[in-house]
């Protein structure tokens, strides 16, 4: 049962695959996930906040922490949060690039 | 777990913690958290001991379920990690993605608890990740790992400024690992008792209330098939994502 017969056997192939595809017996060619992390808005909405405020509480954290041991209450801090905000648009760049990026 | 008075809703009175299995876990401090992980570490030893004691040709329903984890969490460990050393890490993914499996599922029955809810618990195993993914790392290339976190191609001027980002990247995966986990079953196990405290106090309202309160019934048997999807989502994303930073690790850039 060659595919270059034509004629019934090929469309008969052609309705099987049909059906087999519409009874789920076959998957479907699935689309590039991104991580495999799903790709509904509510997935990809909570993703996007918990990467972006994970990043921010991180930078705080380290800002207020050598704030605390060098005495320089605000200054620190103050430098650390735009730093966060900026590692959080990389985690974001990171997750939503295709994987030609340089890191894999 | 239902309304305490008529009118207030005791939504995270769920997730106290008190002291299991009598006086004597009441002594060392023994909640009913650890004791539903020690559940759920049974339950999956469990599983893979009777689901592999027939070793039939043909698996049953059981031996189905333990053989498609196994091959499940083999097939991501070497397609994402990649490399001939994935199947080394293969016990831990494996270890880590049926105990928090585990946990999240066993949380969605009546009385029990979902141990996965608490932020610590998950910090933990995300820390341990973090920990197992930078003694990796250090091991794998020795000092070189530290170019990690210098991107290829930039300015020198702006090495310092990319190093520091790029840190503050990798530790946040600490807190995104841990906080998507805690989150999506602390969100989903709070609209659970929202919506059912609603039934209670629609339903204790008379006549009037039965409607609404059949319809929170129905929002809740929804939910609770959303939470099944959910535990296994997130089970799901902490394994492959403990893959993909294992990947990085293991081939650096």
């Amino acid at each position: 049962m060659s595919q270059d017969t034509g004629g019934p056997d090929s469309s008969f192939e052609d309705r099987l695959k049909a059906a087999r595809s519409k009874q789920g017996l076959d998957a479907p060619p699935k689309p590039p996930e991104q991580d495999g992390l799903g790709g509904s808005a509510w997935g990809i909405g909570a993703r996007v906040g918990v990467e972006l405020v994970s990043a921010l509480v991180v930078a705080v954290a380290i800002g207020y922490g050598l704030d605390r041991i060098f005495h320089t209450t605000p200054i620190l801090t103050a430098v650390f949060v735009p730093l966060g905000g900026a590692a959080g648009v990389l985690n974001l760049w990171r997750v939503f690039t295709p994987k030609q990026s340089d890191r894999g | 777990m239902a309304a305490e008075g008529s009118n207030s809703i005791d939504a995270l009175g769920q997730f106290q913690l008190h002291s299991a299995l009598g006086a004597v876990g009441g002594s060392v401090n023994f909640t009913q958290s650890n004791l539903m992980m020690v559940v759920a570490g049974l339950g999956v030893m469990a599983l893979l001991w009777m689901g592999m004691k027939p070793r039939a040709m043909v698996p049953g329903r059981l031996q189905a379920a333990a053989e498609m984890g196994y091959e499940t969490i083999m097939g991501m460990c070497t397609e994402t990690i990649g490399g001939p050393q994935s199947r080394k890490f293969f016990p831990f993914v494996f270890t880590l993605f049926f105990f928090i499996l585990f946990g999240n599922l066993l949380g969605v029955f009546p009385l029990f608890f979902t141990f996965t809810s608490h932020v610590m618990v998950t910090l933990a195993l995300s820390l341990t990740v973090f920990v197992l993914v930078t003694i990796v790392g250090i091991k794998e290339h020795g000092l070189h790992w530290f170019t990690y976190f210098v991107p290829q191609g930039i300015p020198k001027a702006l090495a310092p400024l990319m190093v520091t980002i790029e840190l503050i990247s990798y530790l946040s995966r600490i807190i995104s690992l841990s906080v998507r986990l805690f989150a999506n079953m602390m969100a989903g196990h709070v609209m659970l008792e929202v919506f059912g405290s609603f039934i209670v106090m629609l339903g204790g309202l008379g006549l009037l209330g039965y409607f609404p309160a059949a319809l929170s019934l129905g929002v809740n048997t929804m939910l609770i098939g959303f939470e099944l999807l959910v535990a296994t989502l997130q089970a799901y994303v902490f394994a492959i994502l403990t893959c993909i930073y294992l990947h990085d690790a293991v081939h650096l850039h």
